[in-house]
């Protein structure tokens, strides 16, 4: 998994603080296996002002295509171009050069109610 | 609710690392290290999967191929011994309940391979409809294991491990024979748009045979191969998916498959008064093949509109196809719209997307 100050949510997405009051946002490793092999990411613009568990964009595998939804309110700053062309990065590298946007959060709280990563794995082993 | 069954093959497809669905009540492994790959391994080389979830019932004695021209649109008793037909069941509407592969393993011997979903439905009507004949219904089940070898290498990789002749083994022929020391049922049949073999043996020597087929594989570059690459591959070819292109509520003439329905044979048949009128005019809907420039698929239940903005068809199957590297659906629209070449939109999750109407498959292999 990423770093320490990861944060998770029920989506499967992770939200990893980059400073300046920046997240960086993207899939878990357990949401790339359970989606299989990622052919399309489609992202907001930057500049976009998302809202909290609005559907800020889409993931298309092979198999079936899955909102992504904003686990974080804030503006994008930033949107991961390389998956444009390369969307199987999302399948090999799901905590790194997968990343997906990153956003200015409009309040810094909403990581507190996020899950840690221990939160985080008991929902996995829930099942 | 009861555990899914497990297939003789569970523990290898875990140490291969497989990643598994809950499929008509069974285990089965879906990908190994990820679909694309196995779908462009049986595209290129060979892949090799475990399909043991498939219902398999025998039919025999003396009246077995009468029985079956009565139970099946199939003219049976026209089928030679080795060889297999493409069939369906048809309830007596003339309603699509299975697609259907039929082998003639005897004078007096048929085995009918029928969808997993769809096994104890198809047993069940066989087991009704063979009644008053002089024919035993078996539900043989559990007595197989079915392994599938497709691909360019499959031959190949078969070849070292049977004594069987496979250049005299045609496409759709089946016969008794030994792989790897164990009996089977070797089949030139399969499901992905790509020559190869599907073998019918004993769950108790499924493992042994796999593990044989995996050596001989192993400079053929043989994957193991899921049921998520299976679904890509028949989508390519064009094959249709009990479930999505058929059901009870379409007859074979919808889904283009009239060939199918003997109505030139001389025996009565379950659902022949209903399919003959359908047989005289162009349904109302057909299937088709739908192609997008964009990189969003189409999938399964989508609506299909015209210019207007009208819905005129729903997409049967959709996935962005790993061999042609777009998209591509299944769908079945009406007949004015149906001309290759016909520009049409997909409703996708709320924005039409521009698709253009083609011909059936969508990949051909290089014969």
């Amino acid at each position: 998994m990423a770093s320490e100050a990861t944060r998770y949510t029920q989506e499967h997405e992770w939200v990893s603080p980059t400073g300046d009051g920046i997240v960086r946002i993207g899939i878990t490793d357990y949401a790339q296996q359970q989606l299989g092999d990622v052919v399309f990411v489609q992202l907001p613009d930057v500049g976009e002002h998302v809202a909290e568990g609005a559907t800020m964009g889409e993931v298309e595998s092979t198999k079936s295509v899955s909102d992504l939804y904003a686990p974080v309110a804030g503006e994008v700053v930033a949107r991961n171009e390389q998956l444009d062309n390369r969307p199987e990065l999302v399948n090999a590298q799901p905590y790194t050069d997968g990343w997906m946007v990153d956003i200015r959060l409009e309040d810094p709280a909403v990581l507190e109610r996020l899950l840690d990563e221990s939160a985080y794995r008991e929902l996995l082993d829930q099942g | 609710m009861p555990q899914p069954r497990r297939t003789p093959l569970h523990e290898i497809h875990e140490e291969l690392g497989a990643s598994f669905t809950e499929f008509a009540g069974w285990h089965m492994p879906l990908r190994y290290t990820g679909e694309t790959a196995e779908h462009n391994a049986v595209r290129n080389t060979a892949g090799l999967f475990d399909l043991t979830h498939m219902g398999e019932i025998r039919i025999s004695g003396g009246q077995a191929a009468e029985a079956l021209d009565y139970a099946l649109p199939a003219n049976a008793s026209g089928i030679k011994v080795g060889r297999a037909r493409y069939t369906m069941l048809c309830n007596a509407q003339g309603g699509i309940l299975d697609d259907l592969i039929v082998y003639r393993t005897a004078e007096r011997e048929f085995l009918i391979v029928a969808n997993a979903a769809n096994a104890a439905v198809v047993s069940t009507e066989l087991a009704e409809r063979v009644r008053g004949f002089d024919a035993v219904h078996n539900d043989v089940s559990a007595e197989y294991a079915l392994l599938a070898v497709q691909g360019p290498k499959a031959a190949a990789i078969l070849a070292p491990l049977t004594p069987m002749d496979l250049d005299e083994v045609r496409y759709f022929a089946g016969y008794e024979s030994k792989v790897a020391g164990c009996e089977v049922l070797l089949a030139r049949t399969g499901y992905t748009g790509e020559d190869g073999f599907e073998l019918f043996l004993s769950p108790d020597d499924a493992p042994s045979v796999w593990r044989a087929l995996t050596d001989s594989g192993a400079e053929h570059d043989l994957r193991p191969a899921g049921l998520a690459c299976r679904d890509t591959l028949r989508l390519e070819a064009g094959m249709p998916l009990y479930g999505n292109e058929l059901s009870a509520d379409l007859t074979p003439f919808h889904a283009n498959l009239g060939r199918i329905v003997r109505l030139d044979k001389s025996a009565d048949f379950v659902g022949k008064q209903a399919l003959a009128p359908v047989a005289e005019k162009p349904t109302e809907r057909t299937l088709v093949g739908l192609r997008s420039a964009g990189r969003r698929a189409p999938r399964h239940d989508y609506r299909i509109l015209d210019a207007d903005g009208n819905e005129i068809g729903v997409v049967t199957s959709g996935a962005p196809s790993p061999t042609l590297g777009h998209p591509i659906a299944m769908a079945y629209v009406d007949r004015s719209f149906s001309e290759p070449g016909t520009a049409l939109q997909v409703d996708i999750r709320g924005k039409a997307a521009d698709v253009e109407v083609v011909e059936l498959p969508f990949y051909n292999r290089n014969r």
